[in-house]
């Protein structure tokens, strides 16, 4: 093995959505949770615009618009907040947990939204909890959102009964189907296992000295350090992207629990070899692609291992918005010292894409026609975060993501 | 605070960037959080757009706020001016870092980048985005405008001003407007901000008047035009087959020729008139039509569909209060109050109140009108990637005319199909949660929306009656249903009949 990829810094102007963009996922993720932005038009039209512009008539998310006169000091910010919260709960009752989420504006002007949930809390004790945390693009990118989110959840978590045996907790939204089949893999091993956030009542989950950690998605930095304030503990591992990304996944929660290695196998052997069987027939077309990524999710990484080592593809720049070391650290370690871009220069990036015309760029929205426009292929880099792309079953579909955009050029004539 | 879920207009300075993307040789600095930048893909995803929007973002972070914003501010505009080379560099600033208070527009001056710098001033806790788009062309027009004496200018030439990037149609709209000039012999000087650079904008004055397609945008530099320069500019806009005879007048007699060559292209051009007056289309008759979206294309909908389809108007909106006197004013011809509000919801329930048949708006209204059951054509921005076609598609002229006569028809339930709708209620396709059946068998319709329209806490159905309203076809059940609750509190009855129905459809008259 050689020695982990270097981190080489590039700060300049970045083209990355804000934390508030998970509120996209986070909202149908957690059914009875409701995302109250408190921020600018700006935020209310970036939401709805990264939602692929409205795509659902009734969401569980709104903006409160910060106005002239909330700014002035004309009208007091905390009962404005109090007014609008009133006023959406009725509206929708059926709202459990209400999420009052801090923006660039609400950072700016210092507004105590902390302060709000508590009191909101209290006002609607019974019957709608209140947390806050920030999707501020100040302070966060992309998928910083939903770590900021499920932080803000850990502290009111209830702690496990007395000698309660110790039990594993996945960290990270998955898609529904994901999920069900993590949780009936973690069964056949014979692993207590727990997802964070869970559909319904995600303030439910206990946690504790006997909660251990692993994390499902590489971007919760914050998640991860609250959970270990409460005496959890993190199984450093590999993302289960790809057929080995999830056997080193699973095996990693297995060794922690102590599981044979030989029940794993058995566990895993007919899963494993679908995924392999999928990954094969895109091999042919994926192998031997030079593939870029643009800093979006924190994925990239792990992306670029499954990309490099399960399908043969020569990773020409890793960029990503930010390196926990402490979380990317057996990525890292896999990646043949190939360097990690953090924070790049989007102009600077460019010119090097340019030069170095990849067989695939994978890039954001705004990036992606631009480079289709001069021939370059492109993957949103925002539909790896929308789609079911972790386990065994779906590492022929994370691969398919990536040779669609290729097998597109390869099939139009126009 | 504002409660919104959806908006219709954004910040001002997406205004800003509808313009700059729109031109040419134009580059624009944004002091900006990093966030801030998902502006772009508006342009190159929903209007798929093939170059980044000339936009710099600062990008500035939390960290950067202890030190120094300007200083970033200040190296964004160095970079940008060298790299892009523009004509024009603008420099503005986003919502947050209007609170900063660095002042862009200076600090970008104090540079000597050796390119003219306009400085816009872009309130984005008072305005929004129209008024953004507005106020950047007009700050661009008068900072770069040359004065042309009156005298010297041709008067049978004019400036085409208004169209420019995620507007609804506006490419194929300056297509439909140049050919009318053409016809007439009118030269089109400069068209702007479209793909103009400023150097363009420089001669716009030696245009004879200006031809204002898009009033929103272009308002305020032409009417600071025929003010400081006395270059006159057009009111009407051309959406509607009457509407644009009224256009080719009003430009005829600006640029003194003669307008029976553009009236001719509506004999070979235009199918609207007679498709309307073909028979099949009689069921069109008195169709309750819900018009909501910008000032003018709300308008101009609300002219065309009851002068040119023979629709009734259920009600007329607008989501631009700028624009509000003239939306009140048309909408007072009507006998209607106009709805003003950028409130999704408040304009969610008016149209539940007014039960259309069918819904002209914007991408908000195409959601309101799924979920109520209604048909529903979008004549106006904020519009969804669909709304940019492949094929010209044009609204003005006679070939938007007869653009609108398919895009408006399309949604509703076909003539005879109505009819049959209405005789065989509990046929397999034609039941209640069957759409329209020209729109596939995926487009059902949620029946208990319309339903939910009617009002609670008045007169009782009694059985039968509640059985004979589910036999009249979802689309004109809930007006059915408030009328005849209103006919009979009209007249105290406790109970609604069998009777009380039909003698509330003999009073109603349908």
């Amino acid at each position: 093995m050689t020695a982990p990829s270097p981190v080489i810094r590039d700060p300049g102007q970045r083209a990355v959505f804000c934390g508030l963009t998970g509120i996209v996922w986070l909202h149908r993720k957690i059914e009875d949770a409701f995302f109250l932005v408190v921020g600018s038009r700006t935020c209310a039209h970036l939401i709805q615009s990264a939602a692929g512009v409205m795509i659902f008539a009734e969401p569980r998310f709104a903006t409160a618009i910060l106005e002239e006169r909330d700014l002035a000091g004309m009208a007091d910010a905390q009962e404005e907040i109090d007014r609008v919260v009133a006023r959406l709960i009725e509206r929708r009752p059926d709202i459990r947990l209400l999420f009052l989420v801090g923006s660039c504006p609400s950072e700016v002007i210092k507004l105590d939204l902390a302060k709000a949930a508590e009191r909101l809390s209290r006002a609607h004790a019974g019957r709608t909890r209140v947390l806050s945390w920030s999707g501020s693009g100040i302070e966060t990118t992309f998928t910083q959102g939903e770590d900021a989110c499920l932080a803000s959840l850990v502290p009111e978590l209830p702690a496990p009964l007395a000698g309660a045996s110790p039990d594993l907790l996945v960290v990270g939204a998955l898609a529904d189907v994901v999920e069900d089949q993590f949780a009936r893999l973690f069964d056949q091993l014979g692993i207590p296992a727990r997802f964070l956030p869970s559909r319904r009542a995600a303030l439910e989950t206990p946690v504790g000295a006997n909660t251990r950690v692993l994390l499902a998605q590489p971007f919760l930095s914050d998640t991860l350090t609250a959970l270990e304030r409460r005496g959890a503990r993190h199984i450093p591992a590999p993302f289960p992207l790809g057929a080995e990304g999830t056997t080193a996944w699973i095996r990693a929660a297995a060794r922690a629990f102590g599981i044979a290695s030989e029940v794993v196998d058995g566990a895993i052997e007919l899963p494993r070899a679908r995924a392999h069987k999928a990954l094969a027939r895109q091999r042919t077309r994926i192998g031997g692609q030079r593939v870029a990524f643009f800093p979006d999710s924190q994925l990239e990484p792990s992306l670029a291992r499954f990309l490099k080592e399960e399908l043969n593809a020569q990773i020409v720049e890793i960029g990503t918005p930010y390196c926990d070391r402490r979380i990317l650290g057996p990525e890292l370690q896999r990646l043949d010292g190939l360097p990690i871009h953090e924070g790049n220069d989007v102009n600077r990036q460019l010119d090097r894409v340019r030069a170095a015309r990849p067989d695939l760029t994978v890039c954001g929205l705004g990036l992606a026609n631009p480079l289709e426009a001069e021939g370059l292929s492109t993957k949103w880099a925002i539909e790896l975060v929308f789609s079911p792309i972790q386990g065994f079953e779906q590492a022929g579909d994370l691969a398919e993501l990536f040779a669609r955009p290729l097998a597109r050029r390869d099939r139009l004539a126009v | 605070m504002e409660l919104a879920t959806w908006t219709y207009e954004g910040p001002p300075h997406v205004g800003a960037m509808r313009i700059v993307t729109a031109m040419r040789d134009t580059h624009m600095v944004l002091h900006a959080p990093q966030g801030d930048t998902y502006a772009d893909l508006l342009f190159t995803m929903i209007e798929r757009r093939d170059r980044r929007p000339p936009v710099t973002y600062t990008t500035f972070r939390a960290a950067d706020l202890g030190s120094d914003t300007a200083d970033l501010l200040k190296t964004s505009a160095r970079e940008a001016g060298e790299r892009f080379a523009p004509q024009v560099l603008l420099v503005a600033a986003s919502c947050t870092a209007e609170l900063l208070q660095d002042d862009p527009g200076g600090l970008a001056r104090s540079l000597g980048l050796g390119v003219p710098v306009v400085p816009l001033d872009l309130p984005a806790y008072q305005k929004k985005e129209d008024w953004g788009a507005a106020e950047t062309f007009y700050r661009l027009v008068r900072g770069l405008h040359r004065p042309v004496p009156a005298e010297q200018r041709q008067r049978a030439s004019c400036n085409i001003l208004g169209p420019c990037a995620l507007g609804f149609r506006h490419r194929d709209d300056i297509a439909e407007v140049r050919a009318l000039l053409g016809a007439m012999g009118i030269a089109i000087n400069v068209v702007a901000p479209d793909d103009a650079s400023p150097a363009d904008l420089t001669r716009l004055g030696e245009a004879g008047f200006n031809v204002v397609l898009y009033p929103e945008i272009a308002g305020t530099a032409a009417d600071w035009l025929a003010r400081t320069h006395r270059q006159p500019r057009t009111h009407g806009v051309p959406i509607g087959v009457g509407a644009t005879r009224d256009f080719i007048r009003e430009v005829a007699d600006l640029a003194g020729v003669d307008p029976a060559p553009a009236m001719a292209l509506e004999r070979r051009d235009c199918r609207l008139p007679w498709y309307s007056r073909s028979v099949d289309s009689t069921y069109l008759t008195g169709k309750r039509v819900f018009v909501f979206g910008d000032a003018t294309h709300a308008i101009a909908a609300a002219r065309v569909g009851t002068e040119e389809f023979g629709f009734e108007l259920a009600g007329l909106g607008t989501y631009s209060r700028t624009f509000a006197r003239d939306v009140r004013k048309a909408a007072d011809g009507y006998g209607l109050e106009a709805l003003i509000s950028d409130d999704h919801l408040e304009v969610e329930a008016a149209i539940a109140a007014a039960c259309p048949e069918l819904v002209l708006g914007t991408q908000m209204e195409r959601h309101i009108a799924k979920r109520l059951g209604i048909g529903c054509a979008v004549i106006s921005a904020p519009a969804h990637v669909q709304d940019y076609p492949a094929r010209r598609a044009p609204q003005m002229g006679f070939e938007g005319a007869n653009v609108l006569w398919d895009s408006w028809v399309h949604p509703l339930v076909m003539g005879l199909e109505e009819h049959l709708l209405a005789m065989f209620r509990g046929d397999a396709e034609f039941h209640d949660e069957a759409g329209a059946s020209h729109l596939g068998v995926h487009a059902t319709i949620p029946v208990a929306a319309n339903e939910d329209a009617s009002s609670t806490g008045g007169p009782v159905w009694d059985f039968q009656a509640e059985a004979e309203l589910k036999k009249i076809p979802f689309f004109v059940r809930g007006k059915a249903r408030r009328n005849t609750e209103a006919f009979a509190a009209e007249r105290g009855s406790a109970t609604i009949t069998l009777d009380t129905l039909y003698e509330a459809k003999a009073h109603y008259g349908r």
